[in-house]
């Protein structure tokens, strides 16, 4: 799983009210090489959430992202770049994302997340 | 055939290691889940800029469906219940996120942020009440719900279901509409029970032009006008859209001779400094048979 799907999940649970962002428990960080495309990056800018961007790329152990951003870095290939790469490249292949209310825990094994609730917690 | 698969057993146990490999080294259903998912993004009609959107894989299983989204150049996060399925879309390394979870638990995304959904072969399952706490009215208005909420308004959800019977579509339907999506149901080969292929074209937001359930190629005769957009159920469209190609055409197509190959000679031709038409969405389109 990547950083762009962990930015867009949210726990589901019953009941939670503020289920993003959910915590990353980093048990292994795979990364892989994907092609580069502005397009994409300016596209998804304006719906990324980029604290929780800026964190989860932290706990998987790359800290090049600026604290904060605005659309007028999108003109800078430098920043692009890092963007894509905690975006598309770095991948949670073994660990856990937790729900920040319930700290219920969402285990991911071979870089899938099991999002599957307990019957009472749908 | 033997008996719909949905009447043989919950999807994540139906879909074990050997289903799951049966189904996937089949090169006839490879072929039919690549032309289904085909139409499916040519009825999810996203701009046509070139830009990737981040799109979603509703039961995504062994990942081909989402190969054509990838195809198309594409993000994608798919989802299935079936770990079986997701374990092969592994090993055939797909390129979308996958997650292991149940549509009709609802979709766990924030809101407005996904750019377009397609589910192909899937979504019937959720008319199938699996276990004693399952109701298929609330799973299917758990999944309209959420999926109606992660979308941008505007984008669109174009769902490709083998619904057993009358009432089961118009189950899907109902709630699909309920959950404030307008649009309808566009039916390919209609008149025959083999290739009938139906499709759920579901529009996020509140109606507009883009809100029209889309025709069939080639068949603007058969026009259906989009919904008012009262959420009423009274009120919803069902589009049948008439798409009866016969075979040798579609199989022009699939040689080549669709837009792509259209919009590479026009190209051409521009380069040669002809006068050529702008290109837009009727580009290539078929026309209808006679007038
Ligand atoms: C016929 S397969 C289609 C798979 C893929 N879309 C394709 O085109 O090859 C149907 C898939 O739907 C999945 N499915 C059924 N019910 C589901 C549910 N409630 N949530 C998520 N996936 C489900 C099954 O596990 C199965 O992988």
């Amino acid at each position: 799983m990547r950083l762009l799907t962990h930015n867009m999940l949210s726990s589901n649970i019953k009941g939670v009210a503020n289920g993003f962002p959910l915590r990353i428990e980093v048990e292994k960080v795979v990364e892989k090489q994907v092609d580069f495309n502005a397009d994409f990056l300016k596209n998804m800018f304006a719906k990324i959430e980029w604290k929780a961007l800026v964190d989860a790329s932290r706990s998987m152990g790359y800290s090049e992202l600026p604290g904060d951003a605005n659309p007028s870095m999108l003109d800078s290939d430098d920043f692009l770049q890092k963007f894509h790469h905690a975006l598309l490249e770095l991948h949670l292949e073994e660990g856990a994302l937790v729900c920040p209310e319930t700290g219920r825990k969402f285990p991911v094994n071979k870089g899938i997340p099991n999002m599957l609730l307990h019957e009472d917690e749908v | 055939m033997s008996s719909r698969p949905e009447l043989q057993a919950p999807p994540e146990i139906f879909y074990n290691d050997e289903e799951a490999r049966k189904y996937t080294s089949s090169s006839r259903i490879i072929e039919i889940q690549a032309q289904l998912s085909e139409r499916a993004m040519e009825l999810l009609a996203l701009p046509d800029d070139g830009v990737p959107r981040l799109l979603l894989d509703i039961g995504c299983g062994s990942g081909l469906s989402g190969e054509t989204l990838s195809e198309n150049g594409h993000q994608w996060i798919g989802l299935d219940i079936s770990q079986s399925m997701l374990n092969i879309a592994l090993e055939r390394e797909v390129e979308g996120d996958l997650m292991l979870a149940d549509m009709g638990q609802g979709l766990g995304f924030r809101p407005g942020v996904i750019d377009g959904a397609i589910s192909i072969s899937a979504v019937q399952w959720l008319c199938n009440a699996d276990k004693s706490s399952h109701d298929p009215r609330l799973r299917l208005k758990a999944f309209f719900g959420s999926l109606y909420r992660c979308l941008a308004r505007g984008a669109r959800a174009v769902l490709q279901v083998y619904p057993e019977n009358l009432a089961q579509r118009e189950l899907i339907l109902g709630f699909a509409m309920r959950s404030g999506f307008a649009g309808g149901v566009v039916v390919d080969y209609p008149h025959s029970t083999k290739k009938r292929k139906e499709y759920l074209v579901l529009t996020c937001g509140p109606p507009s032009l883009s809100a029209a359930t889309p025709q069939g190629k080639g068949e603007q005769e058969e026009s259906c006008s989009a919904d008012e957009g009262s959420g009423d159920e009274e009120n919803q469209t069902v589009c049948i859209s008439d798409r009866h190609r016969p075979r040798k055409k579609q199989k022009i197509t699939k040689k080549g001779k669709g837009r792509e190959w259209v919009m590479k000679k026009k190209e051409q031709m521009r380069r040669k400094g002809n006068v050529v038409p702008p290109d837009t969405k009727y580009t290539a389109r078929k026309r209808k048979a006679r007038f």
